[in-house]
């Protein structure tokens, strides 16, 4: 087996961020080989430097045996170095086809359609990636436009192929024929690489797994020689606890009943059909559902935000379809919105002017039209220091929080309304493991105390352990409900991909 | 590959020795956000020397007239600060709007509906007493800018018709709209023919300074500074347009009622722009007539964008392009064509617009370095047309 890439100490740096610490990295041909690590942890920094869209400050890389220097992705791929983005560069309009030969110099002048068809084909029998070449990327599910993507790269004659976070989007059926994927291209030589913070995932789909922590590899391991709890610990390099199971708490009144509600999204489209889904007070709800599926939707309608086209809105047993949001937060709803820079929180604006985005009206911050500076100072402090959000500073803008803080600070305002309905969106997406404990933390003492919570994910298994019931979103319609205790992994990833029914 | 192509554009023609790249600064740097206005300043007046040179001028000598001109006299320092008043007040009302994100281009034509609104008050009833007759006028005068913008304000809010364009046509109309009136019904009978008006009744004139020109609107600019001061510090209503600024997404989120805030917003900047029309043919003119501002709303714009938004820093800034004006006019005797004013006044805001990357950018030289950063995000629009 020969050493497809090497990179030896690896070192980048960021204003004020050392994001690769003399990190090494080998990388073999016919290995699947997982790249680990929390958020921030330097892993897409250190592919990105693999694939010329960073020059290392430091360090050398050398592809099969000779060193090579990557200056712009052009090098990486003349190299064989192919890369899969998280977020897709496709060209919707345009076919598969075009977009896999999509700047590809060697094309000549003249579109030889037949020709390029063919050599596609060939490459998705060849690896298992089934797509049709003549169809049109729009029209294609997210999992068919990832090996569109993967197509791109492999048509480009990549040998070492990088994913990040390829699973994201993916149903747990995509995801393993994915792996399926991975694997076949390894066995024909090939070595692949994947990014990714989900320890399942690791050891579902890798050989080799290095682990990456504070910008420096802390690991690289078999992974026979290994487990899911030390790979947990490398990763955040302490021992973690398990999160606490959550308690039993008496389940009240519905507190959040939707009757057949359609809205549409912001092109005109159907975005929920026909949803009709209850919250009761002390009861998390959790939304599961590949992302854009109407869960965006969903929380905006609740919320006021998005104009209810038919069906009604009760909360508390008051009808409040389409009322202002407003009127909505003044009866006891909060919401944490998947855009939590710009929706949730002012990004220019200091901590004090974010806590009191919403009581900002009320008696306790301002008397008449003026507002009580001491008040709000009081606020912040106390917030800050209840849930230990990590400030520079109360007045310095809140952009400068990292991810952790921010949605900390967002949750922190929105549970100290003492909400009678929590509509909580993708609440740890992009956290790291302390931050996620913190957040689940913060919902599940919410719930403790009555509060009704609907939330949606992309983590099935985050839905699974904090959820009291399961609704199954896709394309708009919920389409089936369960208990989360005891709820088929197997029949929720059917029902996320639209098998109506699923084995119920 | 998007975030490629930006690279290559910066790196220029692919030659990758002392390639400059730019760099997203975490926090806008204190220090360039002052230096920056002011250093354009400076590149302005120096770009101006190029050209006054290349025409054949001496640059030190046109500067010092002009220098001369604006603060060499008790006249010249009195005429500074009456032509800051307009200034002042409508950079201002302009720079509200901005704060929200409301690209009111439109103060020239709000000053001169302010101007036509505080004239008629005053021709129509001459003999009230002073307070009632000034009075009647600033409200007057007020009110029709203020009306005169919330014409592309209602468009804006309910339809998400571009301010920018429709209140930039509206000052055509609020122009012809005086023109009008003074060449022909308005017109002073025995005015030899002249677009003005006739003369106010002396209890229509602002009171002034000694034997100064400068007038009580000097007060009502330093007033309407101080009072949007507090209003954006420590109101409620403040606190709305800050957030409304910053993020419209977020104040929809909390519950903010965007729409009347856009009208609101609209109606206070044009009426400070009309304050300050009432202000010229009150305190200065002591008629309506053709051409009353010299283009007092467009330098508006240079002087909320040079003080940064800042109500404190208009005050100052608007004294500082005053002086331009009256400096400029004071060297036009001397063969220079009025347009070099203008042409300080564009190279100023050129500069300043140009230097906001600094603020929010740094330039690092990287030597051999293929582009390693991208350019994530475009600094913050300061750009007037956004």
């Amino acid at each position: 087996m020969t050493n497809t890439v090497e990179m030896r100490g690896i070192t980048k740096r960021f204003p004020g961020v050392l994001a690769n610490d003399r990190v090494d990295l080998t990388v073999r041909a016919g290995q699947v080989h997982a790249l680990l690590g929390e958020n921030g942890a330097g892993k897409s920094t250190l592919m990105s430097v693999l694939t010329g869209l960073y020059r290392p400050d430091e360090g050398e890389i050398s592809v099969d045996g000779r060193r090579a220097v990557l200056r712009s992705p052009g090098d990486a791929i003349a190299l064989g170095i192919g890369m899969v983005h998280q977020h897709f560069r496709l060209v919707r309009p345009f076919t598969v086809a075009e977009n896999v030969v999509l700047g590809d110099r060697s094309l000549g002048f003249v579109y030889r359609r037949r020709e390029i068809q063919r050599k596609i084909e060939e490459l998705s029998s060849r690896y298992g990636l089934r797509v049709d070449p003549g169809a049109k990327v729009w029209q294609l599910s997210v999992g068919e436009q990832q090996r569109v993507e993967i197509l791109k790269a492999l048509y480009r004659g990549a040998r070492i192929l990088i994913l990040d976070e390829p699973t994201a989007v993916l149903t747990p059926q995509e995801a393993r024929e994915l792996y399926r994927t991975l694997r076949r291209m390894a066995d024909q030589g090939q070595a692949v690489v994947f990014i990714t913070h989900k320890l399942e995932e690791v050891m579902d789909a890798a050989d080799v797994i290095t682990v990456l922590r504070d910008g420096r590899n802390v690991a690289t391991v078999p992974k026979d020689e290994t487990n899911p709890r030390e790979l947990a610990r490398l990763m955040v390099g302490r021992e973690l606890s398990p999160e606490k199971p959550k308690e039993a708490v008496e389940c009240g009144g519905t507190v959040l009943d939707l009757r057949g509600v359609h809205v549409q999204n912001d092109k005109g489209l159907p975005a929920l059909r026909d949803v009709s889904l209850t919250v009761r007070a002390g009861e998390i709800v959790g939304v599961a559902g590949v992302a854009g599926n109407g869960q965006r939707e969903l929380a905006e309608a609740v919320t006021g935000l998005r104009r209810v086209e038919k069906g009604k809105v009760l909360i508390a047993g008051a009808d409040l379809t389409n009322r202002s949001p407003r009127e909505i937060i003044d009866a006891g709803v909060s919401h944490i919105p998947e855009d939590r820079l710009g929706m949730g929180l002012v990004p220019g604006l200091g901590v004090h002017d974010n806590v009191i985005l919403k009581d900002y009206r009320l008696p306790a911050i301002c008397s008449g039209p003026l507002l009580k500076p001491r008040a709000i100072h009081a606020r912040a402090t106390e917030l800050v220091e209840r849930f230990d959000v990590k400030v520079a500073g109360l007045d310095s803008p809140v952009r400068l929080l990292s991810g952790g803080n921010l949605q900390k600070l967002l949750l922190a305002r929105e549970i100290s309304a003492r909400p009678k309905l929590i509509v909580a969106m993708l609440p740890t997406r992009g956290l790291d493991v302390g931050a996620t404990a913190a957040i689940h933390q913060m919902l599940l003492a919410q719930r403790a105390s009555g509060a009704a919570i609907l939330f949606a994910s992309e983590d099935l298994d985050e839905i699974l352990r904090l959820s009291d019931r399961v609704a199954v979103i896709c394309d708009g319609r919920i389409m089936g409900e369960m208990p989360a205790e005891g709820a088929d992994v197997e029949e929720i990833g059917l029902l996320m991909a639209g098998a109506r029914g699923g084995r119920a | 590959m998007s975030g490629l192509s930006g690279m290559s554009g910066l790196k220029g023609t692919g030659d990758r020795k002392g390639f400059v790249r730019l760099e997203k600064r975490p926090t806008p740097s204190p220090l360039l956000t002052v230096l920056v206005p002011a250093l354009s300043v400076v590149l302005a007046l120096a770009l101006g020397a190029v050209f006054l040179a290349i025409t054949g001028y001496s640059p030190a000598k046109v500067y010092s007239a002009m220098l001369a001109g604006a603060f060499g006299s008790r006249y010249g320092v009195s005429e500074t600060v009456v032509k800051a008043i307009p200034l002042m007040l409508a950079g201002l009302g302009v720079a509200l709007a901005f704060r929200m994100l409301l690209w009111n281009i439109g103060a020239e034509g709000q000053l001169y509906m302010g101007a036509f609104a505080a004239s008629w008050v005053a021709l129509s009833h001459p003999d009230w007493p002073r307070p009632l007759l000034l009075t009647a006028m600033v409200l007057a005068g007020a009110a029709a800018g203020g009306l005169w913008g919330l014409l592309p304000a209602i468009p804006r809010a309910y339809l998400g018709v571009n301010e920018v364009i429709t209140s930039l046509l509206l000052n055509y109309v609020a122009i012809y709209w005086v023109d009008y009136l003074v060449y022909g019904p308005w017109k002073d009978p025995r005015g030899y023919n002249f677009p003005l008006t006739p003369p106010f009744s002396p209890s229509a004139q602002l009171p002034v300074l000694g034997s100064t020109r400068v007038h009580l609107g000097l007060v009502f600019a330093l007033l309407a500074a101080a009072g949007l001061y507090l209003v954006l510090r420590r109101l409620r209503w403040g606190y709305e347009i800050r957030v409304i600024g910053e993020s419209p997404l977020a104040a929809r989120y909390a519950g903010m009622n965007i729409a009347r805030n856009i009208l609101l917003v609209m109606f206070i900047s044009g009426g400070l722009a009309g304050l300050a029309g009432m202000a010229e043919v009150s305190g200065i003119t002591h008629r309506l007539q053709h051409g009353i501002s010299p283009g007092y709303g467009y330098t508006a714009i240079i002087v909320a964008w040079l003080s940064k938004l800042s109500p404190v820093a208009i005050v100052g800034v608007s004294f500082l392009l005053s002086a331009l004006l009256v400096g400029g006019y004071s060297v036009q005797t001397s063969g220079l064509p009025a347009a070099t004013v203008s042409m300080l006044q564009g190279a100023i805001l050129f500069f300043v617009l140009g230097g906001d990357i600094l603020i929010n950018y740094r330039f690092k030289l990287g030597s051999r370095r293929a582009g390693s950063t991208a350019v994530d995000r475009p600094a913050r629009g300061p750009a007037v047309g956004e």
